[in-house]
């Protein structure tokens, strides 16, 4: 139960992580018309924080106690 | 590519989509589930992408850029917080057999049919535009391939509704989709409302649809172009798709992405079809472990080639064509053939998902919510005779399937092209999010009550039509577009879409702001304005402790009264079916170790029971009225469900107490085992004393008997050494009674039994007195006493005769200790605030402050008692402390210096009482 509460906790956490990163005013930081790779910086920054957080999220939930 | 061929492929899918469900439902009945794993259960929540996502995202990013993706980033935000929320939610809908989201609104409020209905009304309202768009979608798409390779565009071709209904594809498509549905979702009635066939299907139609959209995609991206570079920097090249390529601008303002990011939070959950999935149709709440994460990673999958197809379509395009297509079009004018039909296969899936979850989602709702609790109640259809309801319940399904599509198709006539697909699906969304307050709230606050739900709802669902719905039927030219200009009769405060002046915000922000604002309002204002009732108090903490209720064994029944098996039974054959009915039965005796069904005692768990089954086949509230129509039932009082809720608090208030016992049981053995310490060293202290006591005895024992025994041996002994003998026998013996009325006294003192005689003592007799008493004492030797007394001193309350006693032993002290020549003693008194204070100083060697802590302990002497002769019982000053703190003051000492003639300077106060 301990358990399952912190994965909730980190859960919410890594939720108003993406709120700020994935939202203005920290979008208007990137807008830019500079590019990686030629791909506009928005456009991969958001792609890149989403599947970071997708990332974090499966890290969170799969991890299993040692 | 022919028509015929176009059609046959269509119709191949949905025949493979129905294999596919078949299969899963005869997997399920013979208990080896297909859908039994979390990525199955993850990828049936993608039914969340419709054909508005699949073309309409498209459509979206070409004008703003990357202000499609709030849709999905909402979703994935959702997820984060569904370990909490939707591992609750889909444990009590479990536990009660909720059926729809209208089910779990009226059972949270009191099992209210009145709310189980709004909320149906709502949700169909609401819902109905967003089918009307999956049609709208397939029917464009399909006319558009049927022009293959011209490209022709449904949106630009001649009017629309020219086109006569009975040659209209989007009809066809309609009922298509409604038999299928019907075949998919209403074949039999399951009590817990679940269909792992169309579970499967859907699974199925999500991979298609991301596999098909992920293949035009990389046709675009790397076939018409070379790769994302090359698009982005062609776009860039263009000054109208360069803007496109940023933030802000026209991806929309910070306020609109942050509402279409709430707006999606909420619709991920409270769409019919989400809920649907997500909570009705979930076979393990483990599956939604792996799916937090893997339905994210779908939407993301789905998302990466919108806005490189959007801009390939521009580019290639220009303005020429309904970005909406793009998806579809761009393969068509590379001669794509193939991967124009997946493409368009890709949609179908996108449109059937959608269309066949919600319309069962919505016809369960329409059936259990809306016609049975009419039907019910209209006696003279008789329905109240009839022994088998079970074929009625599956029949209202079927036309309510039928119906619903049919409202979606009339709605998309009407509609026709006013508007652009995402704007009509952002108007749903905007509608489900009402319920979020009263799910969201009667989740977490029992303080909701059913009259607060149905304000709010109400109140969010009117400001939802007039600020969105309405506007948009202007927009579409069925109303006269003044009052969205002017506002109602020509108020400009009341114009819809700038609601009391409210400016600089998009349409979906504005209503989000004044519909959510409403709905809260009137929820919390309504609900505070009385205590929950019985009813509601019961269901608020079912739903609200699921958690805790969950873990406890045997959950609070809010019931009581008298029911027959014998009328259970029909009733639950009437609803379920004979056979289901009996098999439910069976299955409830076998576990309660009964022999048959009929000997089943129709107790509270029985009729909790069966209320269950029923809620599952007909909805909370109807259910509830149906058991209310053969049970017995004595209602409880608030007052006595208050006590029920009780009764489950007292088992936590138990384990509360245990933890405190157990916390105070360890205090006590805490202070038990301190006291045991401090017995043992009274103990050891006893012992000390007794041997002190023997020792001190023995001291003038030793030398009385070896004087009497020199006497008594020898005859001879002259008279003057025989007087000196016998004097200090006779001085020893005295020591040894004073010593033993010292022990005694000590010994009467301590233990309480001493007697006093407490009256107004003036402490200059006292002095004076005492001083007299040791007058010839201090003549013998020579010693010089000093008197330095005020001339009044207030009384203090006190024994005198003790005081006097106290008085003699410090002067008797002082004169033992004080030198050898020109001994001097001064007794002096002061009176200060609140108390006296009498010193006696004497001009001997002082005390050193090792010795001055000990002397107060019993048979402790100042000096070294290995050495020097004892000059005292050491009893004295112990037996003094102890008569000064008895009347509430300190006996202390002080000595300026271990050696000198400052002498040592003993001091006692007394309280003045007797001045108060």
């Amino acid at each position: 139960m301990n358990r399952q509460r912190l994965t909730g906790s980190r859960l919410a956490a890594i939720f108003l992580l993406g709120c700020v990163l994935l939202n203005y005013p920290v979008l208007f930081l990137i807008d830019d018309q500079a590019g990686v790779f030629g791909v506009p910086l928005v456009y991969a920054y958001v792609f890149a924080a989403w599947a970071g957080l997708i990332a974090l999220m499966a890290l969170v939930i799969e991890r299993r106690e040692a | 590519m022919s028509q015929a061929a176009i059609i046959i492929a269509s119709f191949a899918y949905l025949g493979v989509l129905f294999a596919i469900a078949y299969y899963a439902d005869r997997r399920a009945d013979a208990g080896r589930s297909l859908i039994g794993h979390s990525t199955v259960y993850a990828l049936s929540l993608a039914v969340y992408c419709t054909t508005w996502t699949y073309y309409g995202s498209v459509g979206r990013a070409a004008v703003s850029g990357i202000g499609f993706l709030p849709i999905y980033l909402g979703p994935t935000l959702m997820m984060a917080l569904c370990w909490f929320v939707v591992l609750k939610m889909i444990r009590i809908a479990k536990a009660h057999r909720l059926t729809s989201i209208a089910d779990f609104v009226a059972a949270r409020y009191g099992k209210s049919q009145l709310l189980g209905g709004l909320v149906t009304v709502i949700a169909v309202l609401g819902v109905i535009p967003y089918i009307a768009l999956q049609l709208k979608a397939v029917s464009g798409s399909l006319t558009i391939l049927l022009h293959y390779p011209d490209i022709i565009v449904p949106a630009r071709a001649a009017a629309f509704s020219a086109i006569p209904w009975h040659v209209d594809s989007a009809l066809y498509v309609a009922l298509t989709l409604a038999a299928f549905t019907i075949l998919f979702g209403t074949r039999h009635l399951d009590a817990s409302e679940r269909h792992e066939g169309m579970v499967a299907a859907i699974a199925f139609e999500s991979l298609v649809k991301l596999l098909a959209f992920t293949a035009v995609g990389l046709f675009v991206t790397f076939g018409i172009y070379e790769g994302f570079g090359d698009i982005f920097s062609r776009a860039r090249l263009e000054p109208e798709l360069a803007e496109l390529l940023g933030a802000g601008g026209k991806s929309g303002s910070a306020s609109g992405w942050a509402a279409l990011t709430f707006l999606s939070m909420m619709s991920v959950l409270l769409l019919p079809r989400q809920f649907q999935i997500a909570i009705v149709e979930n076979v393990d709440e483990n599956h939604l472990r792996r799916a937090l994460w893997l339905f994210p990673l779908y939407l993301l999958l789905i998302n990466i080639f919108v806005l490189p197809i959007a801009l390939g379509g521009l580019l290639l395009f220009g303005n020429g064509i309904d970005a909406d297509t793009f998806v579809l079009t761009l393969p068509m004018v590379h001669h794509q053939q193939g991967l124009a039909l997946l493409v368009f296969i890709g949609g179908l899936s996108a449109a059937t998902g959608m269309v066949i979850v919600e319309t069962i989602a919505l016809s369960t709702m329409v059936c259990n919510d809306l016609v049975m609790p009419l039907m019910l109640r209209w006696h003279w259809l008789g329905l109240n005779q009839r022994t088998d309801l079970s074929g009625l319940l599956l029949g209202i399904r079927r036309w309510a399937i039928v119906l619903i599509v049919l409202l979606g198709y009339l709605y998309f006539r009407l509609a026709g092209e006013a508007y652009a697909l995402v704007a009509i699906g952002l108007i749903s969304f905007a509608a489900v999010a009402q319920f979020a307050p009263v799910i969201f709230g009667g989740l977490y606050w029992k303080g909701g009550t059913r009259h607060g739900a149905l304000a709010g709802l109400c109140a969010g669902f009117l400001v939802w039509a007039y600020t969105l719905l309405l506007p948009s039927f202007a927009k579409s030219g069925w109303l006269s577009r003044d009052f969205l200009e002017q506002g109602v009769f020509g108020i400009a405060l009341l114009k819809p879409q700038q609601l009391f002046g409210l400016s600089g915000f998009d349409e979906i922000a504005h209503c989000l702001f004044w519909s959510l604002l409403a709905n809260i309002g009137a929820y919390l204002a309504v609900s505070l304005q009385r205590e929950p009732d019985a009813r509601e108090a019961g269901q608020a903490m079912l739903f609200v402790d699921a958690d805790r209720l969950a873990q406890a064994p045997g959950r609070a029944r809010f019931w009581r009264g008298r029911a027959e098996i014998e009328q259970l039974q029909p009733l639950l054959t009437r609803f379920l079916g004979r056979e289901r009915a009996q098999a439910a039965l069976e299955d409830y005796a076998r576990r309660r170790g009964a022999a048959s069904v009929e000997t089943l005692r129709a107790d509270a768990d029985l009729v909790n029971y069966a209320e269950n089954l029923l809620a599952g086949a007909l909805g909370s509230a109807s259910a509830r009225l149906m058991m209310a129509s053969v049970v017995k039932e004595e209602p409880l009082g608030l007052e006595e469900v208050l006590n029920i809720l009780d009764e489950a608090h007292q088992v936590r208030a138990y384990s509360h107490q245990l933890e405190q016992q157990s916390r105070e049981l360890s205090a006590a053995t805490r202070e038990l085992r301190a006291a045991n310490e401090r017995l043992k060293e009274l103990d050891r202290l006893k012992d000390d004393f007794i041997s002190t006591v023997s020792h001190e005895l023995r001291t003038p024992l030793t030398s009385i008997r070896a004087f009497s025994e020199m006497l008594f041996d020898d005859p001879e002994i002259e008279l003057a050494e025989r007087r000196k003998f016998l004097g200090i026998i006779v001085a020893e013996t005295e020591r040894l009674t004073r010593l033993i009325d010292q022990v005694l006294d000590l010994a009467k003192i301590e233990s309480g039994n001493a007697e006093w005689h407490s009256g107004k003592v003036d402490l200059r007799e006292v002095v004076v007195q005492a001083t007299e008493a040791m007058e010839q004492l201090f003549k013998e030797r020579g010693i010089s006493l000093e008197l330095k007394l005020p001339a009044q001193v207030a009384p203090v309350v006190a024994d005198r005769d003790r005081l006097v006693q106290v008085m003699m032993n410090l002067l008797s002290n002082a004169a033992k200790f004080c030198a050898e020549e020109n001994g001097r003693v001064a007794v002096s008194m002061r009176q200060e605030d609140s108390a006296v204070v009498v010193s006696v100083a004497d001009n001997g060697p002082g005390i050193n402050a090792h010795d001055q802590a000990v002397i107060f302990e019993k048979f402790r002497q100042g000096g070294d008692s290995m050495t020097g002769k004892p000059r005292g019982t050491g009893l004295g000053l112990p037996i003094s402390r102890q008569i000064i703190e008895h009347f509430g003051g300190t006996l202390q000492v002080t000595s300026a210096a271990p050696t000198g003639d400052a002498g040592a300077n003993f001091f006692f106060t007394l309280p003045l009482q007797a001045a108060n």
